[in-house]
């Protein structure tokens, strides 16, 4: 196979170093060589956004990009919104609103969503609406996300 | 410690949706409230642990060469050049896997053909994405790089793809052992007289509906972490399941193993909808080669596969007829049933699950006096089915409901009026059905004034027409429902299963400090059971819900149980819990009658203490008896203390929730495109042990039975090659396909269960695809169409408004007589 290239990436403000097959996916990486497994893989083909991270800030599917393509550039994962003793005010607000059952796709939820908040701190229910419509969840129907993300923009979460 | 009950979930001033009264729970009152679910911190953070997420050092990751043909004969399978891949450490075909024997689900009844489901097939594949030989490589890209290269000769033969295909005479048979492709032909004794009351009734209707393929889809796939313990002699299998004991017993049986020589170990579970409530072929596989090979081997399914080889379901067609009198009242049932079943039999429940229980449910909320039914699984050349949430109920209200509103147009009583009068009134209960079910209480016809009051339905002839006069297709469509939920061995055992589930076990143990572990046999992937059963527990022990932690999949640490499917947690899971708390509840009074010097009876456990009833001043702390009992036993005469626990089973005789669903749709007649603008719930679980949960249920199941009822189908092409492998032909419902859900109770406590709770998991998903196909054509017949299949695709609307357009025959109602 092609010989692995180094790359240099952050990820929620540390910085690592690594060696990495070019066809190696940003969620593989993040995942199995740096053990961020809040980071899901649900569909591998940019549909579910279950494994949705920021790149530089914005929202992007980390089953579509390959780890050498975020050499240089710093990545958010879900594990950098909060601790279990100590949760962010979206996390708070999905708990609140019981915006989620199993959990699987709920890191690509957050991640989405405080990237939307932080560029639009006042959206509308139909703002909220479309933005939530870019992942899937298959355990909610949706409804605790929307109120949950509602609740957390009126809470001032984005801002 | 984090604040897992700091109170209801929904702070003041959020939205009520879940009825959250403000302030803390009420005294010793923990059922019923709220609260935020103990599982989703470490969920929320990313601190879940899926068996995605374990890697462990020196694993090998399998990929699977699948068939890419619908049935052939295998001629050959040459693995050379895959082996010859650095990093590929084997290939493993059928022919090392002698002793592995294959899954074989049984129904120990005259009219089901027993079939074998090979761990990897060996001479023969009757599906596209039949495993045939497995990979084992240092990552997975090298794995799916030699996939690639694995060379299988097939000998193709003819393929089935369909029922109808099947059927036919000099079809080409998917196993041998059924040379009609029919594997289980279920007739059971139809009421006498019944084409006397059809040739004499007032009004005879009919319904022929349809239901395209469809598959649970959760947002993690199927997925298994194999790995032999050389110490222990034992198979350790991290598999995402719903049933963790039931891959077990299907692991051990299959590998010639003792049941203790294999642990199966289940965190996190993505979600699984009854997807993952049998047992797949991969995690045999992945034991066997563990076994085998021994070393660690891990499967990771992917979407392709999910969607084509993963256990799909519901494509069923139903022919209905129903005699009516002339006041509407049902006088007979005669429906013929066939379910498309697939290649195999999926493991334990078999291919009949789907065929028995449309033709045992079919009835429903109605009080259906005669009935004569034949439900048919016919085997095809397609991915085998599994139980998928509500398994036959959304398809069987579908026909039923379907019926229901043909009903109402030809008695002139309308779709409430008709329902109304066949409803099992509140006054019958328990009511025996014709095919011998005993109902519970419930709220049958309340529930649908109280829907048809929500919708407005008294007022909707004019807002319809309002819209029509605007050039809007508007229509409201109902569904009324009984769920059977829980059902205990007795249920299962009729089923004639060679393995019967149904009860639940639970072992409630309370530790020196006065914290309470929780060992259950159900396994939680989503609902939530960590928090229900805290709160169950914390009511009977006077504690907060707060000091109780739920263990569970684990084979090797909770007590054998059936794991979490057919809605049955909260009533086995939660019985056997509500019954080993009261027992261990005994035991604290006791100890602190001793300690107290007073009468175990007077006492009575509250707010962590134990106290003379109504007398605080009279309190000890329950975590000193806790204390006591185990480290100062020698206080306590013999018999007492020593340890602090209790374990118990429940085995329940099945609970009967209900529910009316209604739906308001709008339909483009330009485009045939379907917008929900209204779905009402209006149900009845009994007792919520937590009402946002339950919300949470109901929503989930909606939002499943609109996608099927709207949007999702497999689609297969004539020779059996499916099409729809991606997200983008296998349409899941986004947020912006779905209204806000208006969900209301109503609340008949059952006194089958400890907790007067019924299941309600499956609901949600079983009435939606009636509602939203009701209301499809309420809003059709104002242009004289109509459909009678889901998922109503805009084209199928399309063709309906045009059909209808060019012929005058669209206009004659199914009146038949």
């Amino acid at each position: 196979m092609t010989d692995a290239q180094s790359i240099r990436i952050t990820v929620n403000g540390t910085e690592h170093e690594l060696a990495v097959e070019p066809r190696r996916t940003l969620a593989d990486v993040l995942r199995h060589d740096l053990a961020y497994t809040g980071t899901h893989v649900g569909c591998e083909h940019g549909i579910c956004g279950a494994c949705t991270v920021l790149v530089d800030g914005l929202p992007a599917r980390s089953c579509l990009m390959f780890g050498v393509q975020a050499d240089g550039r710093s990545v958010e994962t879900v594990e950098a919104l909060g601790t279990p003793d100590a949760l962010g005010p979206l996390q708070q607000a999905f708990t609140d609103h019981h915006g989620l059952q199993c959990g699987f796709c709920t890191p690509g939820f957050l991640m989405l969503v405080t990237a939307f908040l932080r560029e639009t701190p006042s959206p509308t229910d139909e703002e909220i609406r479309e933005v939530v419509a870019s992942n899937l969840c298959r355990c909610t129907g949706y409804q605790g996300i929307l109120r949950a993300v509602r609740a957390a923009a009126d809470a001032g979460a984005g801002s | 410690m984090p604040d897992l009950t700091g109170g209801p979930a929904v702070a003041a001033g959020a939205a009520p949706a879940v009825g959250a009264p403000p302030g803390t729970a009420p005294a010793g009152r923990w059922i019923g409230q709220p609260l935020r679910r103990a599982e989703d911190r470490y969920l929320l953070t990313g601190r879940g642990r899926f068996v995605g997420d374990l890697e462990p050092s020196g694993t090998l990751h399998l990929a699977l060469v699948r068939s890419y043909v619908a049935s052939a004969a295998i001629e050959a399978v040459d693995a050379s050049a895959a082996l010859s891949l650095p990093g590929v450490a084997a290939v493993i075909t059928a022919a090392d896997l002698a002793g592995v024997a294959p899954l074989r689900g049984v129904l120990d009844r005259p009219e089901f053909v027993a079939t074998d489901m090979p761990i990897l097939a060996a001479d023969r594949v009757r599906h596209v994405g039949e495993p045939i030989a497995a990979v084992l490589a240092e990552s997975a890209y090298l794995a799916e790089d030699a996939v690639e290269l694995v060379e299988v000769t097939y000998g193709e033969l003819p393929a089935v793809a369909s029922a109808g295909e099947a059927l036919a005479p000099g079809a080409a048979a998917v196993h041998e052992a059924a040379p009609g492709n029919v594997l289980v032909d279920f007739t059971p004794m139809p009421t006498p007289g019944l084409d006397g009351i059809f040739a004499s009734a007032a009004h005879v209707v009919e319904a022929e509906v349809s239901s395209g393929r469809v598959t649970a889809a959760p947002m993690e796939g199927r997925v298994c972490l194999a790995a032999f313990d050389e110490r222990t002699g034992q198979v350790v299998l991290q598999t995402s399941t719903q049933v963790p004991h039931t891959v077990r017993t299907a692991v051990a049986l299959s590998l010639g193993m003792d049941e203790h020589q294999v642990r199966v170990i289940s965190p996190d579970v993505g979600g699984g909808f009854g997807q993952k409530c049998v047992v797949a072929r991969e995690e045999v596989l992945a034991a066997a080669i563990a076994r085998l090979l021994r070393r660690t081997v891990k499967w990771v399914e992917d979407r392709r596969e999910g969607l084509t080889a993963g256990f799909q379901a519901r494509e069923q067609f139903y022919r209905l007829r129903g005699a009516f009198d002339a006041d509407g009242r049902m006088l007979g049932l005669d429906a013929d049933i066939r379910c498309d079943v697939g290649a195999y039999s999926c493991y334990p429940v078999t291919c009949g699950v789907e065929v028995l229980m449309a033709a045992n449910e079919l009835p429903g909320p109605y009080r259906v006096q005669s009935y004569r039914v034949r439900s048919r699984g016919i085997a095809t050349n397609k991915t085998p089915i599994a139980p998928y949430r509500g398994v036959s109920r959304p398809q069987a209200v579908l026909a039923m409901e379907r019926l229901m509103d043909e009903a109402g147009r030809a008695t002139g009583l309308g779709a409430v009026g008709v329902r109304d009068r066949n409803l099992i009134d509140a006054s019958e209960f328990p009511y025996r059905n014709v095919m011998g079910a005993s109902y519970d209480a419930g709220t049958y016809r309340e529930s649908l004034a109280q829907c048809a009051e929500l919708l407005g339905y008294g007022d909707w002839p004019a807002v319809q027409a309002r819209a029509r006069a605007e050039g809007r297709l508007t229509g409201l469509g109902l569904a009324c429902f009984v769920e059977p939920t829980a059902y205990g061995t007795a249920s299962f055992g009729m089923r004639k299963m060679t393995i019967v589930p149904g009860y639940e076990q639970a072992t409630v143990r309370m530790d020196p400090s006065g914290s309470v572990i929780v060992l259950a046999g159900t396994h939680s992937h989503g609902q939530g059971h960590a928090t229900t059963y805290a709160q169950i527990v914390a009511d009977a022990l006077g504690i907060d819900p707060g000091r109780v932690r739920l263990r569970q999949g684990d084979t090797e640490l909770v007590p054998h149980g059936w794991g979490t499917f057919a809605s049955r947690s909260i009533v086995a899971g939660g019985g056997a819990v509500a019954r080993a708390s009261a027992d261990l509840a005994g035991q604290l009074r006791e100890i602190a009658a001793h300690l107290m010097e007073a009468a175990p009876a007077d006492l009575e456990l509250a707010g962590g203490m134990a106290q003379v009833r109504g007398d605080p001043a009279t309190s000890v702390p329950i975590g000193e008896l806790a204390r006591t009992a185990h480290h100062a036993a020698h206080l306590l005469p013999d018999g007492l203390g020593r340890g602090l626990e209790a374990t118990a089973s429940f085995d329940p005789e099945g609970t009967f929730s209900n529910a009316t669903h209604g739906a308001v749709v709008e339909v483009s007649p330009s485009t045939g495109g379907v917008r929900l603008a209204r779905y009402v719930v209006v149900e009845d679980c009994g007792v919520m042990i937590n009402p946002m949960i339950v919300d949470g249920q109901v929503a989930g199941g909606v939002a499943q039975g609109i996608g099927a009822a709207l949007f999702e189908e497999l689609c297969f092409d004539e020779s059996g090659q499916p099409v729809s492998g991606s997200f983008v032909d296998y349409l899941v419902p986004t947020a912006a396909d779905l209204p806000e859900f208006e969900i209301h109770h109503l609340c008949t406590p059952t006194p089958r269960t400890p907790t007067g709770s019924k299941g309600m998991g499956e609901g949600g998903s079983i009435g939606a695809p009636a509602a939203v196909l009701n209301a499809v054509n309420d809003a059709l017949a104002q242009v004289g169409a109509h459909v009678e299949r889901v998922p109503i695709r805009p084209a199928d609307v399309m063709a309906a408004i045009t059909a209808a357009a060019s012929s005058d025959q669209s206009a004659d109602r199914k009146e038949a007589k």
